[in-house]
């Protein structure tokens, strides 16, 4: 009987493991079968052709999706991190670090089309010397609003793995004369970086597939372009207008880009953590 | 060289609790000073108040004198300056876990704006000599994270790490409690070479090792400290009632 349920138990557990890792075998198995016909040496090399002329490649998207992930974790990251420090070493208890965590939430279930709107109107639409890039579709407008959806993310993911760091390792940084910020930044932050790292990928994985937000801000473009002030092509961008339009060519290109986009995720995230992971001693825990 | 350690009307709260009472005593230079007592006495509470460690509590509160050499240290001192002339270990080894062996002894220096390889490596060595853990891991000492060594060596390796800032005074918070028998010996005899170069208070629920290694005894109850004396003298023949209660076991 005991064994019986023992088994039960574990079969359980298995089941549950299945049906949760089937929906993500699924995406990718369907996305190769659909998308890897159409990955050829043109679709990285070459812009998208004229609509009804056959071939092409995404190659603007994949740089484009670059340069807006780049400059949407030169925003998120760093405001995300020093947020998360904040409410778990400085602020903790204070009214504004309750202001700033109840806003992080909320910022969080803001839908992503919302913070397309947002950045039109605080950047595509006044003209203005105040703001960067102001005045006109960019890539910038969109990685700003890829930036500001990261933030939350990797403030929350922050504080709570600062907050995970044992009392005694605080302690004995205190104890040995160090100041307070020395200890926070050298030891806790330090202490809590696989963590953290991890947060700043979830951040990262989840706006490289955003497509809402850069609709009215980076716009899309047919063309080369790095530039951060005018319209710059993103894969999910592309994906979206290629799925929409009538040939079955572009439907073709637009599943390859869907399987480039998750590639590419995976790629960026493991070997972030392959780099992250080098720097850790044997026995840490 | 260590120091003396001299406290006047010492007094400390958390939040409302009243933890420590009244404390005035003269801690002997070059010497082992032991603390006993019944849990939630104060005795942790007070060698806290040494390095103002106390006082990182937010509830905390602390009034009185205490001098450290000829430094009152609740007067015109910076606490991280304090805390580099008055070493702590806790009860619970807590080298730091992402840092390397060497990088754990180090870390006061480093940490501090020291960089100088060829004086750290020095320093490092001695630390480690001085806390008889050099053998033992001299050969993987940036190879190996602080948090991969066994209990016993880990507080070693806290020894180690607070005697290279190179403190006056070192305090012990039950620094043997968490270790085996085997590893508790150690630590003794490691305090019985300590206490020629720095002043030592022990805080100790064992009797037996106040016993074997401090020569000035403290007994702390209910916040207050009911004797002070020396070891001996609270061991065999203690002046009052309730010391001799505790040390014979009718309570505690």
């Amino acid at each position: 009987m005991r064994t019986m349920t023992d088994h039960a138990a574990t079969g359980l557990a298995v089941l549950s493991t299945l049906l949760v890792v089937a929906p993500l075998v699924a995406i990718f198995v369907y996305l190769i079968y659909k998308g890897a016909s159409s990955l050829n040496l043109a679709f990285f090399t070459e812009l998208p052709k004229p609509e009804g002329e056959a071939g092409g490649g995404m190659a603007n998207g994949i740089v484009g999706s670059g340069v807006l992930l780049g400059v949407a974790s030169c925003i998120g990251i760093p405001i995300g991190i020093g947020g998360g420090i904040f409410l778990a070493e400085f602020g903790r208890g204070t009214k504004l670090a309750n202001a700033i965590r109840f806003t992080a939430d909320v910022l969080n279930g803001v839908p992503s089309i919302v913070m397309g709107v947002a950045a039109y109107a605080l950047i595509v639409k006044p003209q203005n010397h105040i703001i960067p890039f102001s005045g006109h579709f960019s890539a910038f407008s969109g990685g700003v609003a890829l930036g500001i959806m990261m933030i939350p993310t990797v403030c929350r993911t922050t504080e709570e793995m600062l907050l995970m760091v044992p009392h005694a390792v605080r302690e004995a940084a205190l104890a040995l004369g160090v100041p307070n910020w020395r200890s926070v930044l050298s030891i806790t932050v330090k202490t809590a970086s696989p963590g953290i790292i991890t947060g700043c990928m979830l951040a990262f994985a989840r706006v490289a597939g955003e497509t809402a937000p850069l609709i009215f801000t980076a716009l899309g473009n047919q063309f080369w372009s790095a530039s951060l002030d005018r319209p710059i092509a993103a894969l999910p961008l592309q994906i979206y207008i290629y799925a929409l339009s009538p040939y079955d060519d572009l439907h073709r290109l637009a599943w390859g880009g869907a399987l480039v986009l998750i590639v590419l995720i995976v790629f960026a995230v493991s070997l972030v953590r392959y780099v992250a992971s080098r720097g850790v001693l044997k026995g840490a825990s | 060289m260590g120091v003396g350690i001299e406290v006047t009307n010492l007094n400390a709260w958390y939040g409302t609790n009243h933890t420590l009472q009244d404390i005035n005593l003269n801690i002997p230079a070059n010497h082992a000073t032991a603390l006993i007592g019944p849990s939630g006495c104060g005795k942790s509470t007070f060698v806290r108040c040494l390095n103002r460690m106390h006082e990182t509590n937010p509830i905390a509160r602390v009034t009185g004198t205490v001098r450290i050499g000829d430094l009152d240290i609740y007067e015109g001192a910076k606490p991280v300056e304090i805390r580099r002339r008055v070493g702590m270990v806790f009860q619970r080894p807590n080298p730091f876990p992402t840092m390397s062996i060497y990088d754990n002894v180090a870390a006061g220096l480093k940490l501090n704006g020291y960089s100088n390889r060829r004086v750290l490596d020095e320093i490092v060595e001695k630390s480690l000599k001085n806390s008889a853990l050099w053998d033992e891991v001299k050969d993987d000492l940036k190879k190996k994270s602080g948090a991969s060594l066994s209990g016993g060596q880990q507080q070693r390796l806290c020894i180690a790490r607070a005697l290279a800032v190179d403190p006056e005074v070192l305090l012990m918070d039950e620094p043997a409690s968490a270790l085996d028998p085997v590893s508790t010996s150690k630590i003794e005899d490691l305090i019985f070479q300590l206490k020629t170069q720095y002043t030592i208070v022990i805080v100790t629920h064992n009797m037996q090792q106040a016993a074997r290694v401090a020569e000035k005894t403290g007994f702390f109850l209910n916040g207050r400290m009911v004797e002070f004396d020396s070891t001996h003298k609270i061991f065999t023949n203690p002046s009052d009632k309730r010391t001799e209660d505790y040390i014979t076991g009718r309570f505690g």
